[in-house]
């Protein structure tokens, strides 16, 4: 019994990480949106699903392998952020000058992103559960098995998002970025171009945002009606970990990962949107400013 | 005088079902409903910026207190308990997120439908075991008509009666500039709750007046996502922050949107997206200050 017990537990916890790793990524791509370019988007659930229906026709019509989808399919995403930004994003940013005004016409332009591309979704692919089936077979982890699927895409999370961390942290370029986050005002003074600054964080939040959800297409089954679920886990990370702090929002999405695997072995797999709920309630409550903010 | 032409169009409208068909009527009750779901949402949004996302968790509680409740207690009871469910929704959800910056209380909205549909189902199928329920009224279309009027006059009522108190003042102000709000010694978190939970209550209201035209409830219809999303486009494109903007969004896109369904079954949701994009872009302040500003610069040119 008890060491029946303690094989769950251990197997919560794989499975737990396995799955905090895509929404690690996730809501980085989203903390990097919101923290750089100033755009809440709502229609991020959304571009995250586009990527997943994208690799998936992609495998049944081609056969071509998920991981050499995935090297394009990102910077598809980067291109389609970029676009994005462009086109509809800087014109509000322009008119909103320096005021609040950005906020509410962010969140109203990407509602509207938001049906819109779910429109072309149910349209392209119908709203039925879609899935494949790529190396669905078990290896052992500490003794748990765990499909082959979960563990590459586990690892090119961790890859991209690693890569990302250590290049923000580290080089020029992610200087400037963390700049703008900061302190968009003063960055121009120091020759910083904020608009192409922007277009770039929001770029690469779109380019994680379809490496995320390609990834999840690899083994798990979705619609395309789940978008705003993905978008509501993003952001429940994004501020737990503390709005623009993007290692705790790395450290928010494993936690969110073990508790939902936690309440969908333990409880019911019908609660976790719920559970995640609970987490957001708890954060409002006590750390609005994140858990691992500062202040 | 002001009130005259308001009241004689609401006289006009409620002797409208002796003339129409059954089919006149049911855009009718839809027309209607859209307008008080959108002026309902700009009681509290319009004014202070908080975007709603959550129309559709209210207007879809109120209808399954009813689908619960119908055959245990009398309608008029029903009713009452479905506005102290909604309430008591609005105060949970505002007394968590109206004290914090507004983005908080917009992610929270935006996915409490959702939530709230998964806990009924969750619920339902674990519990009592039941997925789906009946409405079995003795409430004519006539009856859910004059009631969603009546419901309608309160709103629009009530609107302009808290454009003209204090507590119309306070949102403005809060809308304005919240610290600004804040150093005139306006109680920020109670006076978004006020108007937040009265809005809440009243979009709560109409899913439960609404509710006997389904017959048949199941969580997946009465939590239809587009039902947020249309309420905020008409709120937003007559201009959420007068009294007959939502009104006058609602009435014709309402229409726009039945003769599109039909028409456009599938690609309908692609068009609703084009359409609030273009809202936003084109008209952020709704088509009432358009017209004012276009008319001034007209009489600045001449």
């Amino acid at each position: 019994m008890f060491r029946r017990q303690e094989k769950t537990l251990v197997t919560i916890l794989i499975l737990g990480l396995v799955l905090g790793g895509t929404y690690a990524l996730l809501a980085l791509g989203l903390t990097l949106q919101y923290g750089i370019s100033r755009i809440m988007n709502l229609a991020y659930g959304e571009l995250t699903l586009a990527a997943a229906f994208v690799l998936v026709a992609l495998f049944r019509a081609t056969g071509l392998s998920p991981i050499a989808a995935i090297v394009m399919i990102a910077p598809a995403g980067y291109v389609v952020g970029w676009f994005l930004y462009a086109v509809m994003m800087r014109p509000l940013v322009a008119r909103s000058g320096a005021g609040g005004r950005l906020e509410v016409d962010s969140i109203l332009a990407t509602f509207g992103l938001l049906f819109l591309i779910q429109g072309v979704l149910l349209v392209a692919f119908g709203s039925n559960f879609t899935s494949i089936s790529y190396l669905d077979r078990g290896v052992s982890v500490f003794g748990v098995p765990v499909a082959l699927n979960r563990l590459i895409a586990f690892a090119i999370c961790v890859t991209a998002g690693g890569a990302l961390v250590v290049a923000l942290a580290r080089t020029r370029w992610g200087l400037t970025l963390r700049a703008v986050a900061q302190t968009p005002g003063s960055a121009p003074l120091v020759g910083i171009d904020v608009n192409r600054v922007a277009r770039q964080g929001f770029a690469l939040g779109t380019a994680l945002a379809a490496t995320g959800g390609a990834t999840i297409a690899m083994y798990q089954t979705f619609s395309a009606n789940d978008g705003v679920i993905f978008t509501m886990k993003a952001l429940v990370i994004v501020i737990m970990g503390g709005v623009g702090n993007v290692a705790g929002a790395l450290a928010a999405g494993f936690a969110l990962g073990l508790v939902e695997t936690f309440v969908a072995t333990a409880i019911d797999p019908g609660l976790t949107l719920a559970a995640t709920f609970a987490i957001f309630l708890a954060v409002l409550l006590w750390r609005p400013q994140g858990l691992f903010g500062r202040g | 005088m002001k009130l005259i032409l308001p009241v004689l169009a609401l006289a006009l409208l409620a002797a409208a079902p002796f003339a129409l068909s059954d089919y006149g009527l049911g855009l009718l009750i839809g027309a209607v409903t859209y307008t008080t779901l959108a002026s309902s949402w700009a009681l509290f949004s319009g004014h202070t910026g908080y975007i709603s996302l959550a129309t559709v968790a209210f207007y879809g509680t109120g209808a399954y207190t009813v689908a619960v409740l119908n055959e245990a207690l009398p309608y008029p009871l029903v009713l009452l308990a479905a506005a102290l469910v909604g309430a008591t929704m609005a105060l949970v959800v505002g007394l968590s997120t109206l004290r914090l910056a507004g983005v908080y209380f917009v992610i929270f909205t935006f996915g409490l439908a959702e939530l709230v549909r998964q806990l009924i189902t969750w619920y339902e199928v674990n519990v009592t075991g039941t997925l789906g329920r009946y409405i079995f009224l003795d409430v004519t279309a006539r009856g859910i008509y004059w009631q969603m009027l009546a419901l309608g006059a309160v709103t629009i009522g009530l609107t302009a009666l808290i454009h003209r108190s204090r507590l119309g003042l306070a949102l403005r102000v809060i809308g304005d500039d919240e610290v600004v709000a804040a150093h005139s010694g306006i109680p920020l978190a109670r006076t978004k709750l006020v108007a937040f939970v009265l809005s809440a209550t009243i979009l709560t209201l109409a899913g439960a007046i609404a509710s006997p035209r389904w017959v048949y409830v199941e969580p997946a219809i009465v939590f239809n996502p587009t039902v947020s999303f249309l309420t905020v486009i008409m709120a937003l494109l007559g201009g959420a922050n007068r009294l007959w903007g939502p009104a006058l969004g609602a009435v014709p896109l309402f229409l726009a949107f039945e003769w599109l369904s039909v028409k456009l079954p599938d690609t309908y949701p692609i068009f609703l997206g084009f359409l609030f994009i273009g809202v936003v872009f084109a008209l952020p302040d709704g088509v009432l200050a358009g017209i004012e500003r276009l008319r001034q610069r007209r009489e600045g040119a001449g």
